[in-house]
């Protein structure tokens, strides 16, 4: 990968026509519906351990910090409600993002850039099919679904982890941490959740499946590639929270 | 019917690296042309260049009417159904069987029945030799089998051009002759436009009817085979004829003081260099099996082959004959020596 800043204008416009080449072949027929479900089957496998493994210290750090805060204000009863908002809010498309991008994107970067390697793209191309048809498509869409049902499973496992750490180990009143569930989230928090996740699962798609696509120079390139894809992929999801954060809290009023 | 490529004025470089410049020829429909080149002169680029996989900086390529180098992607992969290209490691795809790998491109193109679909894949892995083989995965086969398998998927669709990337590469030389064998019958069944990227010199002198030679980024030559075989472009003899003395250094070219020297101690040594380039010529070409049957343009092709070969088949069955003979004489000598023996042992 060349340094000079054209360079990084041409691969930012490489990875954005991509991105509409995508969006442009999604209406083709016909769908490759075992290529999705095998996909989809295949990300959802390596990344749902992880992923609940994550969540459950996840939630017990904001239900450590929160519980020892609220004790000392006074406000124990409020301790459930800024649990699962940290945890609605903010933690689950995060902890979606990483497990996205480290499990999904890797697998699908590494899948490509293997076969990338091996001819075998090219000649799936001479072979008269589009390998943005046949082979990206259905990786793209999988991830989303993949990652807005990794992110339902984020939002439990984590809340259930801030319950056991709030109410069994630092001793909370199960009824105030279940009560206050409502008073500061609310339903378009996770709607909104969701909606990070969407994005975050094409984004982390489009770019492993564009660096495994590009992916040249025998098996260090699909080494080079997979370690790109995880930083691209990282840093556009990151700086994508933060500007859906931003425009959710301009568009939704808050609560409380 | 095969149909005819036509290649003009095409440049191809990768940044500021020209790999090659100008290049322009036209393979004849249904003959069988070899391209020829050092290794990193960029053959493989331009197989790919032919097929749309790369695009060239200058030039056309008109393939049955269509430049495809000015082709919008989805009219690209409609031309490249006449396409049937073996790469060189044969590019199947891993996660499948060598039966499904085979019958990929009738699964994704045709909306044959699978019996219909089972009926064409058994037929070309019978005609391959991969019988038997049909549940492999690729990783577990050797890089001939491997080989094979990418020629029989590159013809389910009946292709109009077959384009191979080093079909000899990393096989063993029974192996090549069988391959070589398989390419010029294949050519007698299907009569489709062929091309054959290689450096095994070999290979080039039997199977071809056109060669073309690749060389300090420009094509040296291209022609037909006899035309190639008795050149006398240093480079073209020096490549045919894979000696070290001529222009084509280790790294890429020698410098041309060197190269003369090279050559005129080449003259005086003898008519060694000579003796090779007058041999050239008789090399025999490769001619379909017994057992297939031969279009006219092979029929024209084996009836001038047997015009020119067959001075020098009579020459050897005398000779045959006159070993033979001696051979008899011994024999009769031996066995009046011995009955004399038996007589004075008597």
């Amino acid at each position: 990968m060349s340094l000079s800043p054209t360079g990084a204008l041409k691969h930012s416009g490489s990875l954005f026509a991509m991105a509409l080449d995508v969006i442009r072949t999604l209406p083709r027929r016909p769908f490759q519906l075992r290529e999705f479900i095998q996909q989809a089957w295949f990300i959802a496998s390596v990344t749902i351990l992880p992923t609940a493994l994550v969540s459950i210290p996840f939630g017990a750090v904001i239900a450590l910090q929160i519980g020892s805060l609220t004790r000392q204000l006074g406000a124990q009863s409020f301790s459930g409600a800024a649990s699962v908002l940290a945890v609605l809010r903010e933690a689950s498309p995060i902890v979606t993002a990483l497990l996205i991008a480290g499990a999904g994107g890797t697998a699908i970067c590494a899948d490509l850039g293997a076969r990338k390697i091996r001819e075998e793209i090219d000649a799936m191309q001479v072979l008269g099919i589009d390998p943005i048809h046949r082979l990206v498509v259905p990786r793209v869409l999988a991830t989303m679904l993949v990652a807005v049902l990794l992110n339902g499973l984020v939002s439990v496992v984590g809340v259930a982890g801030g319950y056991f750490f709030n109410v069994v180990m630092q001793n909370g009143t199960p009824g105030a941490y279940l009560a206050s569930f409502t008073t500061l989230a609310q339903l378009s928090d996770l709607w909104a959740a969701e909606l990070k996740a969407l994005v975050f699962g094409a984004i982390a798609a489009i770019v492993a499946s564009y660096k495994g696509l590009n992916a040249k120079g025998g098996p260090k390139g699909v080494g080079d590639a997979v370690n790109q894809s995880v930083v691209i992929t990282f840093m556009l999801l990151f700086v994508t929270n933060f500007v859906m954060t931003a425009v959710y809290f301009q568009i939704v009023p808050q609560r409380g | 019917m095969g149909v005819e490529i036509c290649v003009e004025g095409l440049t191809k470089s990768f940044g500021n690296q020209v790999i090659w410049q100008d290049v322009s020829l036209t393979l004849p429909a249904g003959e069988v042309s070899v391209m020829l080149g050092p290794s990193g002169t960029g053959k493989s680029v331009f197989l790919k260049t032919l097929v749309g996989l790369l695009k060239p900086e200058r030039g056309s390529i008109t393939i049955a009417g269509q430049d495809i180098t000015k082709l919008r992607e989805r009219d690209l992969y409609e031309v490249r159904k006449l396409f049937g290209v073996l790469f060189q490691d044969g590019a199947l795809f891993g996660s499948m069987s060598l039966y499904d790998n085979i019958a990929f491109p009738l699964r994704e193109h045709t909306r044959k029945p699978e019996s219909e679909v089972r009926r064409i894949v058994l037929e070309k892995m019978d005609m391959v030799g991969l019988i038997g083989a049909e549940d492999k995965l690729p990783g577990e086969i050797s890089g001939g089998m491997r080989k094979r398998a990418g020629l029989a998927r590159a013809l389910v669709l009946d292709p109009e051009i077959i384009l191979f990337d080093e079909p000899d590469s990393g096989l063993d030389p029974v192996r090549v002759a069988y391959l070589n064998q398989l390419i010029v019958d294949l050519n007698a069944q299907i009569d489709a436009t062929f091309l054959i990227v290689t450096h095994d010199i070999a290979s080039a002198r039997l199977v071809p009817d056109n060669i073309g030679l690749l060389f300090r980024r420009e094509l040296v030559m291209f022609g037909p085979r006899d035309k190639l075989l008795t050149s006398d472009e240093p480079v073209v003899r020096q490549f045919l004829n894979g000696r070290m003395q001529g222009p084509i250094g280790m790294a890429e070219e020698k410098d041309a003081a060197q190269v003369e020297q090279e050559l005129a101690e080449l003259g005086t040594d003898g008519n060694s260099g000579d003796g090779e380039a007058s041999a050239t010529p008789m090399t025999p070409r490769l001619l379909p099996s017994p057992g297939v049957t031969r279009p006219p343009r092979w029929q024209a092709i084996a009836e001038r082959e047997a015009e020119l070969h067959e001075p020098k088949q009579q020459q050897k069955q005398e000779q045959e004959q006159q070993q033979q003979k001696q051979e008899q004489e011994q024999k009769q000598q031996t066995q009046q020596t011995q009955q004399q023996k038996e007589v004075t042992d008597a």
